[in-house]
């Protein structure tokens, strides 16, 4: 890459010429090529502006309501921002969005790592690949489709579950269940789940495929196990990778907003029960209330917008830094 | 190890090991015990069966390996069972969504549905269709394909060809970054834009630009990958020959990678076809058919299927209609997506030389 990214230039003539020569040399620069430079170079400044962009009008536009709200914008239970005075505050929606999101980490990240062990080191050969490609295949399922089988097939199914975990967990308080129909933040967060499945192990699936062969075989060697192979050469040298793969979908799970607008049946309050009805996530609340909304309604949502911004900011930018360590293997395209 | 002797030994140096139906054994065994168990105690959710099946499963083998076995054998044969069951977990999921989707997609998917609108047909009345849909669908996909493919390919030739320094580090980052905006938030920026600001109406238009966003670094990132895949030697024969750098690129770089970026540009394209949140705050939709993108609010099929399920009452006729519209959508990704994937095979020779 070194030797074609410099341009070709005239051999340094000896002696005090040589600073005249450099600027020749960059004269002799044929118009094409700064044409073409400039436009190369100008869209990748536009990409820096369309983030920047972004940044400064969610920025304006929140800050014109923020200005406007009377209620505590970070611990409000409410969202009236229509109302006088106008009073709206994130707290339901940053529980709802944070509840969702872990209870999806904590179902997908082991299943994932199981598939992404499966097709890398259990399943046949001949199904391995197969599987893969399916894999690829489901994480392109648009999040509609998702949403429109989480309602329709994927609730009527979770009532025995939850009348179950009512009767052995009820106790703990988190597992109560009175009865309603089981659209909770529960069953967003194992609709999550599966849609964060793909990616998660298709990146996982990308890293474990790229320990080192000899590692295995000293295990191996050592008269190890196919397990105590996996704990002592795979999983160390995958950790990382897992650890950015699971922000990835983590990123993903937190912005995920039809399927849960599908699934949950909102409310502003909080609920001790993750079973019962109610709560809300940033992305849900935005495409539920964004048709009633007025001018002001509208820079509301826009302010929660940019929270949920920040958050995937911050954790896709983690993830990035940890794959950036290891650049082999960019999960970029998964 | 060798001391356990319950089971036939073959080698004196290997220890007792189970025959190869064992797994299989255990596994029929703790599937009918599951079915039993729900059944004897009146559970009606097909989850539940699986679920103890499984936990039967994983503690069964164990306690019988590690009797047999000893306790590392055991302890392999449950990672073995766990990465399964995580297999099958996932698995059954995902068979329901795409079974689900094409047995009650096909029930009113036929020609007369993909050729005609909902224009004279109430949400809760069956008939009607989805041409209206595909055609904005088409359409908006369509504008912001031709808006982020230029962008999004110059970024790449940048990034490979001309990048380096803190300019080049940073649009890299940032393009990462902007893989994980979600869309709904794309959306908004749009809408804080186009039509707060700038005091435009909804139209297919503005959900393009906001596709755009969520397209572009798709485009790039994997454009990139396939210029890195160029050899040197190309581009040095090429300058070595007095073309300029411009026309290297253009003649040389971009025809031996072109297979692989359509590919990508494929990819992309599949993803953003699904996107609803966007499209939600900027297209809204219609059950007319709207055939300028720049004016006005136009159908999209995810719009379509979120509006059959959401504002029809729980009408059967209209979940019909979102399923066929659903399985529309799929079958359209996925033919793009092993298009894609065919087009990168039949180049593959060329450009990973």
């Amino acid at each position: 890459m070194d030797i074609t990214t410099q341009q070709p230039t005239a051999p340094p003539a000896p002696g005090p010429a040589a600073p005249q020569d450099k600027r020749a040399a960059r004269g002799a620069t044929r118009p094409g090529d700064r044409i073409f430079l400039g436009f190369s170079r100008g869209s990748g400044i536009f990409v820096l502006v369309i983030m920047a962009a972004i940044a400064a009008f969610l920025t304006y536009r929140a800050s014109i309501a923020i200005s406007k709200n009377e209620a505590n914008f970070f611990t409000a239970f409410e969202w009236n921002p229509s109302g006088i005075p106008p009073e709206f505050g994130i707290a339901v929606l940053a529980f709802g969005t944070i509840v969702s999101s872990v209870i999806a980490m904590v179902i997908a990240v082991p299943i994932a790592v199981g598939i992404a062990l499966f097709i890398t080191h259990y399943a046949p050969r001949r199904l391995g690949g197969p599987i893969g490609y399916v894999i690829d295949l489901l994480a392109a399922v648009p999040s509609i489709v998702y949403g429109l089988w989480g309602a329709l097939v994927l609730v009527p199914h979770l009532e025995g579950l939850y009348g179950w975990l009512d009767d052995y967990l009820g106790w703990t308080g988190i597992f109560e269940w009175n009865g309603g129909a089981p659209r909770s933040l529960f069953t967003v967060g194992i609709l999550l789940a599966i849609m964060i499945l793909p990616i998660i192990t298709n990146v996982s699936r990308e890293v474990f495929r790229q320990v080192p062969r000899m590692h295995e075989e000293a295990a191996l060697a050592l008269g190890a196990t196919r397990w105590e192979v996996i704990r002592m050469s795979v999983l160390p040298f995958g950790r990382s990778g897992v650890i950015s793969a699971s922000m990835l979908g983590l990123g993903r799970a937190l912005g995920e907003t039809m399927a849960v607008a599908m699934v949950l049946s909102s409310s502003f309050d909080i609920n001790a029960s993750l079973l019962d009805t109610g709560g809300g996530t940033f992305a849900q609340n935005i495409a539920s209330k964004f048709n009633e909304a007025t001018e002001m309604g509208r820079d509301a949502l826009i302010a929660s917008g940019l929270v949920l911004f920040v958050i995937t900011l911050l954790v896709n930018g983690a993830a990035r830094l940890i794959i950036a360590r290891r650049k082999e293997y960019s999960g970029a395209n998964a | 190890m060798s001391h356990a002797t319950l089971s036939p030994q073959r080698s004196s140096l290997r220890g007792a090991t189970l025959p190869k139906w064992f797994a299989w054994a255990v596994a029929a065994g703790s599937v009918a015990a599951g079915l039993g168990i729900s059944a004897a105690a009146g559970l009606n959710s097909d989850i539940q069966w699986a679920l103890i099946a499984a936990a039967l499963f994983v503690v069964g083998s164990y306690a019988i390996s590690a009797k047999v076995e000893g306790r590392r054998q055991a302890k392999d044969r449950t990672a073995t069972s766990m990465v399964w069951v995580a297999f099958l977990l996932a698995v059954v999921p995902l068979a329901s969504l795409v079974w689900e989707t094409v047995k009650r997609g096909v029930k009113v998917l036929d020609g007369y549905f993909l050729t005609h609108s909902m224009g004279v047909v109430a949400d809760t009345e069956p008939g009607g269709g989805i041409y209206h849909a595909i055609l904005g669908t088409l359409e908006q996909v369509g504008l912001a394909t031709l808006i982020s493919v230029p962008v999004g390919v110059l970024t790449a030739i940048y990034l490979v060809e001309y990048g380096r320094g803190r300019l080049a580090k940073a649009v890299t980052f940032f393009v990462d970054v902007m893989t994980g905006i979600p869309s709904i938030v794309a959306g908004l920026f749009v809408l804080s834009v186009w039509i707060l600001m700038l005091d435009m109406g909804p139209s297919g238009f503005a959900g393009s630009m906001a596709l755009s966003i969520l397209m572009i670094p798709v485009v790039v990132r994997s454009t990139e990958e396939m210029l890195k895949l160029v050899p040197n030697e190309l581009r040095e024969a090429s300058l070595a020959l007095g073309v300029p750098k411009w026309r290297t690129i253009l003649k040389v770089v971009l025809p031996t990678s072109i297979g692989g970026i359509i590919t990508g540009v494929m990819l992309a394209i599949a993803r953003i076809t699904g996107e609803t949140a966007p499209v939600l705050l900027l297209v809204w939709v219609t059950n007319f058919i709207n055939t300028n993108p720049f004016q006005d609010p136009q159908a999209s099929l995810p719009m379509y299927i979120y509006l059959q399920y959401a504002n029809s009452g729980g009408s059967g006729a209209a979940y019909d209609r979102a399923w066929a519209a659903a399985l529309t959508l799929i079958a359209f990704i996925m033919i793009l997506n092993l298009v894609a994937r065919g087009i990168a095979r039949w180049k593959a020779p060329k450009t990973g030389r």
